[in-house]
């Protein structure tokens, strides 16, 4: 896979409303993968959490509001738990979701819920849901 | 001892069976509880991003609910419900902006919040305030042969700040399970996510983790698992379905709440466990057992 690492991009205002939602400091990170490693749902992921860290410092913007991971993420909050430069992972994932969030590109329209699903899982299951994937 | 208690939206309903239990075992155990006057949701989840106060008011406002009940502290058996106040409360505590800022906004509401209000999980309160020798020695039916794999999750132990024990290896449920005559099994995958609200939109990645979380406490000898969170709960109990037909040589295992193990052996009745609201029965290993 090619990818063209730019000024241009690591200077863009995204990487700064990343760091602004999730409070972190992305340059923090050295890559050592431990976030990665503990991960229950890197076999669902096309990016890796550390990968997503990597391409936020680098600005990769379109590469990351496409991923498959940041919906795949349920912040279960072990690599942050895990992570040696206490960066809060699971924070910077959500940054990135409520980017997309805050233009109203929901992830789990109500309507597509057929009333068989809305009527099995527990109302715990839907708010949460909700509160993830939707503005 | 009195406590006040927030039920929180699924004990109400699907997880009946962890609220009835749960009251029964404390009734047994001495404990006044009394639920909190016109509580609200607390929101299920955390809110992560740093300017998204407005999801913080839910929480909040249960906590000024507390404080009108007379009470500065607050008990939950749920470990969404737990994470989401405790987080919320501690969020505001370190942040005296935000805190003015909620203030103002729930202006209508007669008491201020102040971050006065301590939240506390059932599992905290036998351990640290009823302690579990007094609660051995109310044990009526102790849970001999029985193995049980504790299965915590993500809520009650991460993040480390308002876990209520180590985030990589908790005890405190299998010290319960001692307590109440069962054999605790460790099992590698204790505190692996059970993929939780992807439930909703993604079913198969639950019944995966379910397969996986699941087959290690049977392979450590477990013969049932325990949770505190509803949510766990439904994605090991009824996912199990999902999880036979993805994986045909599946064998099922009854997940139970802790709440009903200690309410079985502190000899509530049997209707309060509700062991008709399981999708797998565990009726058979219990009766296998002698328990009921």
């Amino acid at each position: 896979m090619r990818i063209n690492i730019s000024r241009k991009n690591i200077n863009d205002s995204f990487v700064a409303k990343i760091q602004e939602l999730s409070g972190q400091n992305l340059l923090a990170c050295y890559q050592c993968g431990k976030c990665s490693a503990g991960c229950p749902a890197v076999s669902d992921m096309d990016l890796l959490p550390n990968q997503i860290i990597r391409y936020a410092q680098l600005g990769l913007k379109d590469e990351l509001l496409h991923s498959k991971s940041i919906w795949v993420c349920a912040s279960c909050m072990t690599c942050n738990v895990r992570c040696p430069r206490g960066i809060k992972i699971a924070e910077v994932i959500e940054a990135i979701r409520q980017i997309l969030l805050r233009k109203r590109a929901d992830h789990l329209p109500l309507e597509d819920l057929s009333p068989e699903v809305k009527c099995q899982v527990p109302p715990i299951a839907l708010i949460s849901s909700f509160r993830k994937f939707t503005s | 001892m009195k406590l006040i208690y927030y039920p929180g939206c699924t004990l109400k309903n699907q997880a009946k069976n962890f609220e009835d239990s749960g009251l029964c075992a404390l009734e047994k155990m001495g404990v006044e509880v009394q639920e909190l006057a016109k509580w609200n949701c607390c929101g299920t989840v955390f809110s992560l991003v740093t300017d998204d106060l407005i999801h913080h008011i839910a929480p909040i406002r249960v906590l000024i609910r507390t404080k009108e009940a007379g009470s500065n502290s607050l008990m939950t058996m749920c470990a969404m419900c737990f994470n989401t106040l405790k987080r919320a409360n501690e969020r505001i505590k370190a942040d005296a902006e935000a805190l003015s800022t909620l203030n103002e906004l729930m202006y209508e509401e007669e008491t201020k919040y102040e971050g006065d209000v301590e939240i506390l999980h059932l599992l905290e309160i036998l351990k640290n305030q009823i302690g579990f020798d007094s609660i051995r020695e109310k044990v009526t039916k102790p849970l001999q042969n029985l193995n049980v794999a504790s299965y915590y999750g993500c809520y009650l132990v991460r993040p480390r700040e308002i876990g209520i024990d180590d985030p990589e290896n908790p005890q405190i449920m299998d010290e319960l399970m001692a307590t109440l005559g069962a054999t605790p099994i460790d099992f590698p995958y204790k505190t692996e996510c059970c993929a939780a609200y992807k439930t909703v939109d993604n079913p198969q990645i639950v019944a995966e983790r379910t397969y996986q979380i699941i087959n290690s406490a049977r392979e450590a000898g477990a013969e049932v698992v325990v949770v505190s969170c509803p949510l766990c709960a439904f994605n090991l109990d009824s996912r199990q379905k999902e999880t036979r037909q993805l994986f045909p040589e599946f064998q099922h295992m009854p997940v139970l709440y802790f709440t009903q193990l200690a309410a079985l052996a502190l000899g509530c009745p049997e209707e309060k466990l509700r062991l008709d609201l399981h999708y797998i029965d565990p009726k058979p290993i219990l009766k296998s057992k002698g328990l009921i």
